[in-house]
């Protein structure tokens, strides 16, 4: 039983698609993936119908603890990707058990 | 940017592909991550995020409109976790 999907395993779903080599197939699920992260990376919203969307918050300095110390920290601010599953994603989920 | 200028974007940068097949290509990675999710599998994207699944469990939860109890079942939900990479390159020279 496969646990793990990878970048190849994608490679292969495309490839009777674009009918071209597989290093070109790589090449495209490389590029589709380089697309949504730049997005996110510019802070700009990506929507995908049917699967979910990464929206980009930003986090307030806060103090917490080092968990191994005890000792009081200052977690500094920071932007943080949120993924929100659609209905459709969440719903082919809800009966999956995690692997 | 919602998924067709996903897949706009994505055919200006690769003129050697047609966009009706990058707009298959991108529902085909969507619909493999997602069936990938629903058999309770993990998807692991270098430089993006991994993808898993987790349990919940069942609880009691309450209808806000009228107050009244009701059992929610227990179930899984889908969960992202942001890559390394993505990460630092949110919070760089912070």
């Amino acid at each position: 039983m496969r646990q793990n999907l990878t970048r190849a395993d994608l490679t292969e779903t495309i490839y009777p698609i674009v009918k071209t080599s597989r290093r070109d197939c790589a090449a495209i699920v490389d590029a589709v993936i380089a697309e949504i992260v730049e997005t996110i990376a510019v802070g700009e919203e990506v929507k995908l119908s049917g699967f979910g969307s990464f929206v980009v918050r930003k986090k307030a300095e806060r103090m917490g603890r080092n968990p191994k110390s005890g000792e009081p920290a200052r977690i500094t601010p920071r932007r943080i990707v949120v993924f929100r599953a659609s209905r459709l994603l969440k719903a082919r989920v809800s009966k999956a058990v995690p692997s | 940017m919602i998924k067709s200028e996903l897949v706009q974007r994505i055919a200006e940068r690769n003129p050697h592909l047609y966009q009706r097949d990058v707009e298959n290509v991108v529902n085909a990675i969507l619909d493999e991550i997602a069936g990938a999710m629903a058999r309770g599998d993990r998807v692991e994207l270098r430089g993006f995020g991994a993808f898993s699944v987790k349990r919940r469990n069942a609880r009691v939860g309450r209808n806000p409109r009228t107050g009244t109890h009701v059992e929610v079942q227990e179930k899984s939900v889908p969960f992202f976790k942001t890559g390394k990479e993505l990460r630092e390159r949110l919070n760089e020279g912070s």
